[in-house]
């Protein structure tokens, strides 16, 4: 309990004093999981509404791979993205220039976009299957374009979206399995705050490992607590 | 009066089923028409051709002498709108609703115009309460003006008045009259409500199992019906 209450201080004391380590951390943490995000909305979100509007042959085939896609174990798309970006991999022995190396930010977040957009895919479809169907046909009548009627469906749906990006979000900075094997956790280049959390934890620093993890239970709490404000606003 | 709408051996089939199959339907150009006839006659599909939402399977639509199909182009396909039964409003306030379909054709100097809608349709206080929050008669009368304001050709209206109150069913039939005198806008009007359709329409046409069965001036179709099943249908018979 002390050892606990001891932790939860000292990492109190690091975050406000400004520990350049700590807020370092912090900043590669969000800077990897943001553009990670960003990629992964880009990608999942129209994506997730064509599925979301769209009939077609073999669409529930795609359904299954994208819901088997959101319980990907994170270390397993680490094995994956090691296996193709290192040395002897598809992609590594090909040394093009713009093919992130092992060991990197760019593989970490090629890593985390395979974990969150599944994610954003699966919640997005949900969000936009979700919106009344009458209104796709009214809003057609009143003179919308195709590309009109997504944008309509998709700003109805705006709140299940958020909720979308914010489970990516949730999924890719607290994983450690997969930035652990891609990116090395290498000191001041790939060390992010769960990879910290286990490292300090193996070398006995359990008050920095119990401030790391207060850090990150913090930042998960702020994201969620903007997201009920923002369905409270919604409702 | 010229036409509007040329539909010359129409048919609609749903799996199998033959929803419409109307062998020749004129629509004038500024005119009423109610389509009455029981549920499942192929009314609501009618309209849904005419407004360019599904294609006939077989046979030609004209609209203004231009054949209706995929290709038809967007400015054609927004001369019509429809007013459903069941109103699906945006989230959003009534005023966000009704500038809807001004936004989607790029006008952005219509808050006049919107402004003009709402209070004509009696909105003017819920201005900017939630659409969401409305009642079944108001969702109906903000559904019309967002349909309204965009002057459309054509309105169709595909029992707009189901289930509402004396008051916004007299509000509604009264704008709709307007729009039709003033702006000579043609109405196509789907009821159950043979009354309603005599209070509005020019002529009247009656739809069974997807054929029209007769269609007349509105005083020829109550007091000259050609058809035994028009007849019974003016005297409030049940039809199927």
């Amino acid at each position: 309990m002390q050892q606990l209450l001891d932790g939860i201080l000292e990492g109190l004391r690091l975050l406000f004093t400004g520990d350049a380590v700590l807020w370092e951390i912090i900043y590669l943490s969000g800077r990897i999981s943001g553009i990670a995000l960003v990629i992964s909305a880009v990608l999942g979100i129209p994506f997730g509404a064509f599925l979301g509007l769209a009939r077609f042959r073999g669409r529930r085939l795609v359904q299954a791979i994208v819901y088997t896609g959101m319980g990907l174990p994170p270390v397993v798309v680490g094995l994956a993205v090691y296996l193709l970006l290192s040395r002897s991999g598809i992609l590594g022995h090909l040394n093009w220039s713009w093919i992130p190396q092992l060991f990197t930010v760019p593989a970490m977040i090629v890593a985390q976009v395979i974990i969150a957009t599944p994610l954003v895919v699966g919640y997005t479809m949900a969000a936009v299957s979700e919106v009344n169907p009458d209104l796709r046909i009214q809003v057609r009548s009143l003179g919308a374009t195709p590309l009109q009627i997504t944008l309509a469906v998709l700003c109805e749906a705006r709140l299940g979206i958020i909720v979308a990006l914010v489970g990516g979000l949730g999924s890719i900075i607290s994983e450690v399995g997969a930035v652990m094997m891609v990116g090395g956790n290498i000191e001041g280049s790939t060390r992010v705050l769960t990879t910290a959390i286990m490292l300090e934890t193996r070398r006995g620093n359990l008050d920095l490992a119990i401030g790391l993890g207060m850090v990150l239970l913090l930042l998960a709490f702020l994201i969620n607590f903007g997201v009920t404000q923002l369905q409270g606003k919604g409702n | 009066m010229a036409k509007i709408y040329d539909l010359q051996n129409v048919k609609r089939v749903y799996e199998s089923r033959t929803v419409v199959d109307i062998d020749t339907l004129e629509i004038e150009d500024g005119e009423i028409l109610a389509i009455v006839g029981p549920s499942g006659a192929g009314k609501s599909t009618l309209l849904r051709l005419l407004n360019f939402l599904e294609y006939a399977d077989s046979g030609l639509i004209r609209y203004k002498g231009q054949e209706v199909n995929a290709q038809l182009p967007l400015d054609f396909r927004r001369q019509v709108t429809t007013v459903f039964q069941r109103p699906a409003l945006l989230q959003g306030s009534v005023e966000e609703n009704v500038v809807y379909g001004l936004r989607l054709r790029g006008k952005k100097n219509g808050k006049g115009e919107v402004l003009e809608v709402i209070t004509r349709m009696g909105l003017e206080k819920l201005r900017r309460a939630r659409a969401r929050t409305l009642s079944g008669g108001e969702a109906q009368r903000v559904a019309l003006a967002r349909a309204v304001v965009v002057r459309p050709a054509v309105l169709l209206l595909d029992e707009p008045t189901a289930n509402l109150d004396p008051y916004n069913i007299s509000l509604i039939e009264e704008v709709v009259r307007e729009i039709n005198r003033v702006q000579k806008t043609t109405i196509v009007l789907v009821t159950h409500n043979v009354f309603q359709a005599k209070r509005m329409a020019h002529r009247i046409a009656l739809m069974l199992s997807g054929k029209i069965v007769e269609l007349s001036r509105t005083q020829d179709f109550f007091d000259h019906p050609r058809d035994p099943r028009t007849r019974a249908f003016a005297n409030g018979e049940m039809i199927y």
